[in-house]
């Protein structure tokens, strides 16, 4: 026997026996804890994710206590303000958008959606949740260690992140370094997996072309992180040495607290150009697999194909492909040659054309759609306006002449909350009231969801209109109080105030979404194997929530693309990806009429 | 090119012939290296660079070339790469051995393609030691700090392989010889990208400032 015969013996994906399946588990341990079913970690994933988001949120709305009411909480001293900020940031961004869409959403989604039985790894994907776990763990230690977490700002700059007079230059920068680089090792074992599933387990039929753009977006957004986390591990390694070792790759001669460090020549730029070079792709990190899921919610629930499907898998790659020769737009002003600038500014607005033809499409596949507002789609729509006024901005501070002035102002805090902030958890609020059902077998409370929706879509609105504002104004970002600033006007405290009350309503109301989470899992109206009435893969499962190894004996077979909606002939409203073309949809055995019940 | 081809495709027309089989052509094993080692190919790239911009400031001292420098002798170092290119040599040995089924000569070239790695490992410790002997600490110069940073990382990513590799030799010991183990051949694959990795990696320590000097200005950090 050959090599060749043995490998292909090893991958064939189509007998059950490729390399992604394992034993089924049978104790607890195996089953729920040490587990390498890509639905358990998936969930293992989101739960971390969400509850160190809870963290996040809760340091958000302490900033916003001081900022709104100045000293009224009496532990929030300046230090403890910077703690916040920084803490609130990084998690936000890292641990919990981008391990909930890759680690949650891309777990379980890409081997439902492309039909295979598990990841290709199974071993691999359970040691990077458990790496992951052991990340978020050393990050959260900076708040229980002498001097706190690092207050360094989430962009880390040094020289000022690990000398004096910043907090948690004892031992909170050291955690967050560390943590950031164990993250890396993390994401590094998933983004392997996702990719090599994505390219070699999908199910028969299933071809590049024909996946859902969720898994599209997930897919490249693989892609960017393996490629860009690397200038992140970089860029933390060499200030680790910096600040453990003394050596100067970072820092410059100094003068600190009267004293003359040992360091010295280093390049403060050096760490900003590696920094960002990995911070604008983990800008699309978070924003592709959005992008991917609110076209298949939206897709789904107005009942129409994806208007230009391979435009928009086009302009996910070609974004892809942009963010990497973005990044110096976030440094116009530490200094750079003016034709760096334009070469900046002009790539920055380029990436404004595929990312309006995707909001063109959504818009177009919209237009005389049979839409139904569910809760999903509401916060589909929802996305596509937050994420235009967010993009909108982006536009004007591409612009190096419009920058410079704008910079560390709260225009700037108001433009990337709306862009990836606000944007990303909407589609993550949307992603998660889509396939719960499937998830969990039962639907989430329609009437809670609701108000969990207006609360949080209107309540982030209020909280960030007005930053655009008081960017204008000039109020610099990053401050722990405004007294003595002759040029910012006293009523922009009452704008800050209303702020905040926006700020801790929307907050409040996310207990509704957890306790809807809960009771649901368990109350909630049960939902049956398809009850969007979608044409993708996962929702046609054997079993709702779907067993170990996913499809029962046999594999699906693929022979539609993802978007068949509403086609003109067909019985019902929509023809699963799994029926084939010359039966009629009425007749395909796994497709009963009487499973559906949304839209009869 | 393949991608391309499906990129161009309209899925949304209808497809009278049965689906085509779109399974695995390539082990996902295969795959799954070749993604990792663009991973590490970037990762080392990248310190390549943040190296060349930081070489042209001014309290840069290379480690070759000048008088004094701190690699004056290389001497050590070409044995040291001499030991990881029979690693990689045995390994490809290994590899092709065990696809032809000869357990007893698979199992020899693996145990010694581990030594020699083993083997590299130790020499750079001593390049290390030696590095300290002559004052020339990790927070002495810049150039040091790379130094030990690059071989450091270097040396990680090969204790990194020597785990894949215990477990491939384990099996080797377990194995019969109808069944060819695919991963001596990743295993293989690993070694050769790491040696390629290390001597990107020496020729840029040892270069001249003149050398370093035209690197950076062609990858326009100069």
């Amino acid at each position: 026997m050959t090599h060749a015969d043995t490998a292909d013996s090893h991958t064939d994906s189509h007998t059950g026996s490729h390399a992604g399946s394992h034993a089924e588990p049978h104790s607890f341990w195996t089953k729920y804890v040490w587990s390498q079913d890509h639905k358990v970690i998936a969930i293992q994933y989101s739960l971390t994710a969400i509850a160190v988001g809870l963290v996040a949120l809760v340091l958000s709305n302490l900033m916003r206590l001081q900022l709104g009411f100045p000293g009224a909480v009496s532990f929030i001293d300046p230090a403890s303000y910077y703690q916040y900020v920084t803490m609130h940031g990084m998690i936000m961004v890292i641990y919990l958008l981008t391990a909930l869409f890759l680690g949650g959403f891309g777990n379980y989604l890409i081997p439902l959606m492309v039909g295979a039985r598990d990841m290709v790894f199974p071993y691999l994907n359970m040691l990077s949740y458990w790496v992951y776990l052991l990340a978020v763990v050393v990050l959260m230690a900076g708040f229980f260690v002498p001097g706190g977490p690092t207050g360094a700002g989430w962009t880390l700059y040094p020289p000022q992140a690990i000398l004096p007079g910043t907090p948690g230059t004892e031992w909170g920068i050291v955690l967050m370094l560390t943590s950031l680089v164990i993250f890396i090792v993390a994401a590094t074992m998933g983004g392997l997996n996702y990719v090599t599933t994505v390219l070699q387990a999908r199910a028969r039929g299933m071809t590049l072309l024909r996946m859902p753009l969720t898994v599209w977006g997930i897919f490249v957004a693989s892609i960017l992180a393996l490629l860009a986390f690397p200038a992140l591990f970089v860029s933390g390694v060499m200030m680790l040495f910096d600040k453990l070792l003394g050596t100067s790759f970072f820092m410059p001669a100094i003068v600190s607290m009267g004293q003359t460090l040992e360091h010295s020549g280093g390049s403060p730029v050096l760490f900003q150009h590696l920094f960002w070079f990995f911070g604008h792709p983990e800008v699309y990190i978070v924003a592709l697999p959005a992008f991917g899921i609110i076209s298949d919610l939206i897709s789904t629930h107005a009942r129409k194909n994806i208007f230009g499907y391979r435009m928009m898998v086009w302009a996910i790659v070609a974004i892809g492909g942009l963010s990497f020769v973005v990044w110096a737009h976030h440094m116009y002003v530490s200094g750079m040659n003016p034709y760096f600038g334009y070469f900046f500014a002009t790539t920055t607005l380029i990436i404004a054309v595929p990312t309006a033809i995707k909001v063109y499409n959504w818009i177009l596949t919209l237009w005389r759609g049979d839409i139904h507002l569910t809760v999903p789609m509401l916060f589909a729509i929802a996305f596509i306006s937050t994420f235009v006024i967010g993009g909108l901005t982006g536009l004007f501070l591409g612009n190096v002449s419009v920058d410079i002035p704008l910079s560390d102002t709260y225009f700037v805090v108001a433009h990337f909350h709306m862009v990836m902030g606000v944007s990303p958890i909407l589609a993550i609020f949307g992603g998660i009231y889509h396939w719960y059902p499937k998830v969990t077998g039962r639907m989430l409370d329609e009437t809670l969801g609701k108000v969990h929706f207006w609360v949080t879509f209107l309540g982030t609105y209020a909280i960030y209109f007005p930053m655009h504002y008081l960017g204008f104004l000039g109020m610099p970002r990053r401050y722990y109080a405004y007294e003595g600033y002759e040029f910012i006007p006293a009523s922009a405290q009452t704008l800050n105030a209303f702020i905040t009350v926006a700020a801790l309503i929307v907050g409040v109301c996310q207990l509704v979404f957890l306790f809807n989470l809960a009771w649901s899992a368990f109350r909630g109206k049960p939902a049956g194997a398809n009850p969007w009435g979608a044409t993708t893969l996962e929702w046609q499962t054997p079993d709702t929530p779907p067993k170990h190894g996913n499809w029962g004996a046999e594999l699906p077979v693929v022979h539609r693309w993802a978007y068949d909606y509403s086609v003109p002939g067909a019985e019902r409203d929509f023809i699963p990806q799994n029926v084939p073309q010359s039966v009629s949809p009425s007749e395909a055995p796994d497709a009963d009429p009487a499973a559906w019940e949304g839209h009869a | 090119m393949n991608l391309l081809n499906a990129l161009g495709t309209r899925p949304w027309l209808p497809e009278p012939a049965p689906p085509l089989r779109t399974g695995a052509v390539v082990p996902a094993a295969t795959i799954g290296l070749r993604v990792l080692l663009a991973v590490i190919a970037v990762l080392f790239g990248l310190f390549v660079l943040a190296l060349l911009v930081r070489a042209q400031l001014p309290d840069w001292q290379a480690l070759a070339g000048v008088p004094d420098a701190a690699l004056a002798n290389t001497a050590p170092l070409w044995v040291n790469t001499a030991l990881l290119a029979l690693s990689s040599v045995a390994l490809q040995a290994a590899s092709s051995a065990s696809r032809r089924g000869r357990t007893a000569a698979t199992r020899l070239a693996l145990a010694g393609a581990g030594l020699f790695a083993l083997a590299f490992l130790a020499g750079q410790g001593w390049v290390w030691q030696q590095f300290v002997a002559r004052g020339h600490f990790v927070a002495s110069h810049p150039a040091a700090s790379f130094f030990y940073l690059l071989t450091g990382l270097h040396g990680l990513h090969l204790a990194g392989g020597l785990i894949a590799w215990g477990r491939v030799t384990i099996r080797a010991w377990r194995a019969t010889p109808d069944s060819p183990d695919p991963g001596v051949a990743l295993c293989a694959r690993y070694w050769h990208f790491l040696l390629v990795v290390w001597l990107v990696l020496f020729a840029l320590l040892t270069s001249p400032p003149g050398t370093i000097a035209t690197l950076a200005e062609w990858c326009g950090v100069r």
